[in-house]
C-alpha cells in the first residue's frame, strides 16, 4: 500500500499537474435564519508543489473551502478535482493529511501511538509504522519524546506532532486550517519557518488557511484573499520568494509591498459589506 | 525533642495540619455525629417499650437503669449501634461459613447473584448502547422502552419475573441475577451512549480523513472516549445490582441471603438481626464500589491520565 502510493508519486512526475482543480464551486447552508452561500461560484487551480494560503476575515468560507476539498463537507454545485480525482475518492485513496486548528490528539495513546493511529487504520505493517514514527517524529524535532502523553507537551510541540501525524503516512496533499492559530506569536513564527523547511524537504502541496497577512506572505507561492457573504475569491496573488527564505524577508520592500496588496483585498471585500 | 513535646499547643497545631487529620477529620466527624444521634434516637424510642417492662414484672428502677435498658433490649424498636455491630461481628465471625447462621454464608448467596446480574446487566447496557449509537431508528424506538422499564417498581415485577422464569425452569441463581441485571443495565446503556458519542467533532473527522471503517472509528475512538462514562455507569449498577439481589430474595421467600436475613428477622421481630444484615449489606456494597474504582484507576493509569 504505501510502497505503491510512493511508486507512483516517483513514477509520475508529471511537471506542474494540477493537484485541486476547483471549477464553480457553490455551498449553500441552510440554517434557522435562511440559506448561508459559505462559498458562491469559486473557482481556483492548484498545482503540485504549491504552497497556497486562504486569507479573509471569520466566515468568508475559508475553512469550508479546505473542508469541501478534503470531502468532508459537500458542495451544492459546481466541480471538484483533487489530484484528477473526485474528493470522495481523493479521501478514500487517503491522498491528503488533514491539520485541524486544535492538535486533536488522542489523550490516552503516547505521542508515538498518536502517530501510529492513521497508519494502524490504513494497515501498514508493525515494523513500517514504527520506523515511521521515529522518521516523522525526528522531522518535526520530538525524538525523545514517544512515550509522553499528550497533555504533557506544550501547545506548540502538540501541533508539531498533529502535523507529524498528517505526513505520517506520505500524502501527497497536506491542508492546514490555521494550524497556529491558538500559539502565540514568537511560537509561531518558529513553527512558521520549521514548516517551510518541511515543505521543501518534502514538496508536498499546501493549503494553508490563515487569519494572518504576515504568515500568508512569508509562507506562500499564492495567497488567495477571501470575502464573505457570499464567501467568494476577490484576488489571488503570486508571491515567489525563494524557498529558503528566512523571516528576515519580513523586512524587504517586496514583502512590505505584497502584504499591502493582501490588506487591500481584505477590505475591498469588507466595504461590499456596508 | 524535648521542647517540642512540651510545647503542647504547637503539637496540636502541627497534628492538625497532617494530610492523614486533615483527610479523616471531616468523615470521622460525620460518622461520631451520626453515631450520637443515634443513641439518641435509640434511648427515644425505645423508653416506653423497657418502662412497661419494667412496669409489668413490678421492679423498682432508676433513670440510669432505664436509660441503659434501652440500650440493651432483647428486640428494640430501634437497636443502639453497639448491639448492631454486636451481632453483626458475631454473624461474621461467631459461625462457620457455610453455616446458616454466618452472615458470610449469607452474603456469598447474595454476592454470587449480585456479581452475575451485574456481568450480564453491563453486557446488555453496552449491546443496547452500541445499538442505539449506530442506528437512528433503534434510539428512536428502543431508548423510550428503556426508559420505561425503570418506572415499574421492582418490587412489584419481581414476583413476575420468579413465576415465569419458574415456569419455564429456572430457579435458584439465575431469576435472581435476571432481575438485578434488569436494574442494572440501565444507568450503563445511558452512561454509554453518552460515552460513544463523547469524541469531540475532530476526531471523528480526522478518523474520516483516513477513512476509516465503522469498527475502526469505534475500536480507536468510540471505545477509549467512552471509558470514563463506562466507569462512572459501573459503580451506580453494580451498587443496584446488589440492591436487586436483595429485592428478588423477598418475594421467592429464599432460604439464603442476605435478603433472606431481613425477611426472617421481620417475621420474628428480630431488629437487631434485620440492622446487621443491613449493615452487611453496606459493607458489600462498599467493597463491590471501591473495587470498581481500583479497576477505574488502573485503567486510567494505563491510558495516560494526569496523576
Amino acid at each position: 500500500m504505501s510502497n505503491l502510493a510512493e511508486a507512483t508519486t516517483v513514477l509520475n512526475p508529471p511537471p506542474r499537474r494540477l493537484a485541486v482543480d476547483v471549477t464553480g464551486v457553490s455551498l449553500t447552508f441552510q440554517t434557522a435564519d435562511g440559506a448561508v452561500d459559505a462559498l458562491s461560484n469559486v473557482s481556483l487551480g492548484i498545482a503540485e508543489g504549491e504552497f497556497v494560503s486562504f486569507i479573509g476575515p471569520s466566515g468568508c468560507g475559508k475553512t469550508t473551502m479546505l473542508r469541501v476539498i478534503a470531502d468532508l463537507q459537500q458542495p451544492s454545485s459546481g466541480q471538484l478535482l483533487v489530484n484528477g480525482m473526485s474528493a470522495e475518492q481523493a479521501r478514500l485513496s487517503r491522498a491528503y493529511g488533514y491539520v485541524f486548528q486544535a492538535p486533536a490528539l488522542f489523550p490516552w495513546r503516547t505521542i508515538e501511538a498518536n502517530l501510529k493511529l492513521p497508519l494502524e487504520i490504513m494497515g501498514f505493517s508493525d515494523s513500517e509504522q514504527a520506523a515511521r514514527a521515529a522518521r516523522y517524529l525526528a522531522l518535526v524535532s520530538l525524538t525523545g519524546f514517544e512515550r509522553k502523553f499528550p497533555w504533557q507537551l506544550s501547545g506548540g510541540m502538540q501541533q508539531r506532532v498533529s502535523i507529524a501525524r498528517a505526513l505520517s503516512f506520505d500524502p501527497a496533499l497536506l491542508l492546514m486550517d490555521e494550524p497556529f492559530g491558538a500559539l502565540d506569536e514568537i511560537v509561531r513564527d518558529h513553527l512558521n519557518e520549521q514548516l517551510l523547511q518541511l515543505w521543501d524537504k518534502t514538496g508536498k502541496t499546501v493549503l494553508f488557511v490563515t487569519h494572518s497577512i504576515p504568515e500568508a506572505v512569508f509562507l506562500s507561492t499564492k495567497i488567495v484573499v477571501m470575502s464573505p457573504r457570499p464567501g467568494r475569491i476577490t484576488d489571488i496573488i503570486d508571491c515567489n520568494f525563494p524557498r529558503d527564505r528566512t523571516l528576515e524577508i519580513r523586512e524587504t520592500p517586496e514583502f512590505i509591498r505584497i502584504a499591502q496588496r493582501v490588506r487591500n483585498g481584505l477590505r475591498a471585500g469588507h466595504s461590499y459589506d456596508e | 525533642m524535648t521542647s517540642s513535646a512540651l510545647a503542647w499547643p504547637g503539637t496540636a497545631r502541627g497534628l492538625s495540619r497532617h494530610p492523614l487529620f486533615q483527610r479523616t477529620a471531616p468523615i470521622v466527624t460525620v460518622v461520631a455525629a451520626l453515631i450520637a444521634i443515634w443513641y439518641v434516637a435509640a434511648v427515644l424510642m425505645n423508653l416506653t417499650l423497657v418502662r412497661d417492662g419494667f412496669e409489668r414484672e413490678e421492679t423498682p428502677y432508676t433513670t440510669s437503669e432505664l436509660i441503659a435498658g434501652t440500650m440493651s433490649a432483647e428486640r428494640p424498636l430501634l437497636p443502639a449501634p453497639h448491639q448492631v455491630v454486636e451481632t453483626f461481628l458475631d454473624g461474621v465471625f461467631g459461625y462457620a461459613p457455610n453455616a446458616p447462621r454466618s452472615l458470610i454464608y449469607h452474603s456469598a448467596v447474595t454476592l454470587s447473584a449480585t456479581l452475575l446480574g451485574f456481568v450480564l446487566g453491563a453486557l446488555l447496557g453496552v449491546a443496547l448502547a452500541l445499538m442505539i449509537v449506530h442506528s437512528r431508528v433503534l434510539e428512536k424506538s428502543l431508548l423510550p422502552w428503556i426508559i420505561c422499564s425503570q418506572m415499574v417498581p421492582i418490587l412489584a415485577l419481581a414476583p413476575i419475573f420468579i413465576v415465569v422464569l419458574g415456569a419455564i425452569g429456572l430457579q435458584g441463581l439465575m431469576p435472581k441475577s435476571i432481575i438485578s441485571a434488569y436494574l442494572s443495565f440501565f444507568p450503563v446503556t445511558i452512561g454509554m451512549v453518552k460515552g460513544f458519542t463523547a469524541p469531540d467533532p475532530m476526531q471523528m473527522d480526522l478518523m474520516r480523513t483516513w477513512s476509516a471503517s465503522p469498527r475502526q472509528v469505534l475500536a480507536k475512538l468510540r471505545w477509549p472516549s467512552a471509558v470514563p462514562y463506562l466507569f462512572a455507569s459501573l459503580k451506580v449498577a453494580i451498587s443496584i445490582s446488589l440492591i436487586g439481589a436483595i429485592v428478588a430474595e423477598l418475594p421467592t421467600g429464599a432460604e439464603a441471603g442476605i435478603g433472606a436475613r431481613l425477611l426472617a428477622g421481620s417475621y420474628y421481630g428480630q431488629t437487631i438481626q434485620i440492622w446487621a444484615a443491613l449493615l452487611a449489606a453496606a459493607v458489600l456494597a462498599s467493597a463491590l464500589i471501591g473495587l470498581v474504582g481500583l479497576a477505574e484507576r488502573i485503567t486510567a493509569r494505563s491510558m495516560g491520565a494526569r496523576p
